[in-house]
């Protein structure tokens, strides 16, 4: 990985934003999916694609690529949104989004869009297919890495759990798992619906190597990535502090944008949000 | 040799073996089938691998194991985990054979097999033993009965159901030389091994192992050999000649195949392992329905559980021995268009 100046943290900073306004236009084209959970990853997604990866968004299928398995399938837009600013297509592609004939189909197929690296949705089954991933690595002999993007909430389906224990027994030092730590699902709170905490703790309990950050700080995040790639012998795991909905006020930290798209007015006032986000990155040279 | 006069036509076109000479007729489980052809398809490419949920002895995997361990995983009980992470295996070239008992690979994993291998068209191969209620004294839990069903249901899945334990290798090594998602069913018990080394096996080409034109007997596994003995009796007995179709691909299974039975014998009876609802002879009634309305009757488990007990026993008790396959044949021949 490259050095992270000041000057390449400004630009992912105005690339996250551009992605969060990506999200925003999609869901309103789409008249459904997953707001706050896509806005929430927006600064990870960014920073994985533009600066942690090894990867080639004009050749997707690169033997030597990175892989990134999105296991939350619903959060979807954030990927769309992340690939299109990244050159994997055009941005105008996102108002496709969920409708007859798109390769941005509600939950991300690979059969339709190849660097999506699998089909994802139903939660709980991107780990397990990444543990796959990275033992295939192994075996090969290949040098490539395997980011997987879980949310919270699907730690309370058991197959996650099964994948925790083979890459723990495979010690696959080449698999990073990625949690969307924002405390949310459908129903409510997370801690209230089925408790995760202590979270890190289990993580320990099944011989990983744990990690915490701001999944709002772009420089945070790619530096907590760097000492999660300086392990040997064991998987890692960020657990990351989001905020449903971040960037778009309303939505912040409110359930309810868990699986709803925003209506037109609210749109407008979210993009009107995120131009100005966009004004102080750039005043604040 | 039997006494009797030699195989007709067909079963020498097959290269069947004389299953009729009980004395000298070899009898192994088709499992033992699927470990040599992993084996083997694993030594001709180093990209087969194995991945096991705790059972290598009774799935056959320790062939592969012992000779090339470096191309084997053992991921202990977790039966999703197996699915999910040869899903993963598979996106970066590998063929993994994974295997457990039917019961819980595909049955407990439906969903991973659905989404992971199908939709997401993974190369990923189940060998699902000890289907069927042949299982024995294990009892219902471990008897996958619903299997076939709930797998031809994908989109994509390639369900091969091989009746004996030479033609089992050959569906394994076949069907590792063939890209997509596939189902593999074997049982656990000896059986009979009607074909030989020179006995043909393609997958999607169902087999005439008898010819006749009084009535089609179209079977799939191990109960292919009841279903033989079943027409040299009805016709030594009774004069009644049946076809004895070896329906091994139940999907994409031969359709052309099954309506030229239809239309040569007026009459059919389908013989399965499995529940009647919802398996290899509902394929053949959705077919025949469709293309050509032909009286069938169906050999299988019936809405029921299985149960403990002797192999043997439970196949008769169950109605799928080789009397119970005369009978229906009798009464498909009875309900024939004159």
């Amino acid at each position: 990985m490259q050095t992270l100046t000041p000057q390449r943290l400004r630009e992912l900073d105005l690339k996250a934003t551009d992605v969060r306004e990506g999200i925003i236009r999609a869901l309103l084209a789409a008249g459904s999916g997953h707001s706050a959970g896509s806005l929430d990853m927006a600064d990870i997604f960014t920073a994985l694609y533009g600066h942690v990866m090894r990867h080639r968004p004009e050749e997707p299928n690169w033997p030597q690529r990175d892989r990134l398995l999105l296991s939350c399938g619903h959060i979807a837009p954030v990927r769309y949104a992340a690939m299109a600013n990244f050159g994997y297509f055009p941005v105008e592609e996102l108002l496709t989004l969920r409708k007859f004939g798109t390769r941005l189909q509600g939950h991300p197929e690979r059969v339709s869009l190849p660097s999506v690296e699998t089909t994802s949705g139903p939660l709980g089954e991107g780990l397990a297919q990444g543990v796959g991933m990275a033992q295939a690595a192994k075996m090969d002999g290949a040098d490539f890495r395997v980011y997987v993007v879980t949310s919270d909430a699907e730690h309370q389906c058991g197959l996650h759990w099964e994948a925790m224990m083979t890459a723990a027994k495979f010690k696959l030092d080449n698999l990073l798992c990625i949690i969307d730590r924002n405390f949310i699902q459908i129903d409510g709170s997370t801690e209230e619906i089925m408790p995760l905490e202590p979270l890190a703790d289990k993580y320990r309990a099944f011989n990983w190597e744990v990690f915490e950050c701001d999944g709002h700080d772009i420089a945070a995040f790619v530096a907590t990535v760097e000492r999660a790639h300086a392990v040997k012998g064991k998987p890692q795991v960020i657990i990351a502090k989001t905020i449903p909905g971040k960037g778009v006020s309303y939505m912040e930290g409110d359930y309810t944008w868990h699986g709803k798209p925003p209506n037109a007015e609210q749109a407008k006032t979210a993009l009107a949000e995120l131009a100005a986000t966009r004004e102080r990155i750039l005043a604040h040279v | 040799m039997s006494d009797t006069q030699t195989l007709d036509r067909a079963a020498q076109a097959m290269a069947l073996v004389d299953y009729r000479d009980t004395a000298n007729l070899k009898q192994l489980p088709t499992r033992n089938g699927f470990g040599e052809g992993l084996l083997e398809a694993a030594q001709a490419n180093r990209n087969v691998i194995g991945i096991c949920a705790d059972l290598s002895e009774s799935t056959r995997f320790e062939a592969l194991k012992n000779a090339l361990p470096e191309q084997y995983l053992e991921i202990g009980v977790a039966e999703q985990m197996l699915v999910a992470m040869a899903g993963g295996l598979a996106a970066v070239g590998k063929i993994p054979w994974i295997a457990s008992y039917a019961m819980f690979n595909p049955g407990r994993s439906w969903e991973q097999v659905r989404t992971i291998m199908a939709l997401n068209q993974t190369n990923v191969k189940i060998a699902g033993a000890h289907a069927g209620v042949s299982v024995g004294p294990d009892g219902a839990t471990h008897q996958a009965i619903e299997d076939i069903a709930i797998m031809r249901v994908i989109p994509h899945m390639f369900v091969v159901v091989p009746c004996d334990s030479v033609q089992t290798k050959k569906a394994t090594l076949a069907l590792s030389q063939t890209f997509g998602p596939t189902y593999l069913r074997f049982a656990r018990e000896k059986s009979a091994i009607v074909t030989s080394e020179a006995t043909p096996f393609e997958i999607g080409k169902a087999q005439i192992f008898r010819e006749g034109a009084d009535v089609a007997i179209v079977a799939c596994g191990i109960l292919v050999y009841n279903a033989l003995i079943a027409a040299d009796k009805l016709s030594r007995e009774r004069g009644i000649e049946c076809r004895v179709v070896n329906n091994h691909t139940v999907k994409p299974m031969d359709e052309a195949a099954i309506i030229d039975a239809a239309k040569t014998c007026g009459a059919v009876v389908t013989v399965e392992e499995h529940q009647v609802q919802g398996g290899m002879g509902s394929r053949v009634a959705e077919i025949l329905s469709a293309q050509h309305p032909t009286p069938i009757e169906f050999i299988g488990v019936n809405d029921r559980f299985g149960q403990s007990g002797d192999p043997v026993e439970l196949i008769e008790y169950y109605g799928m021995g080789s009397a119970a396959i005369e009978a229906a044949a009798l009464r498909a021949h009875g309900r024939k268009r004159t």
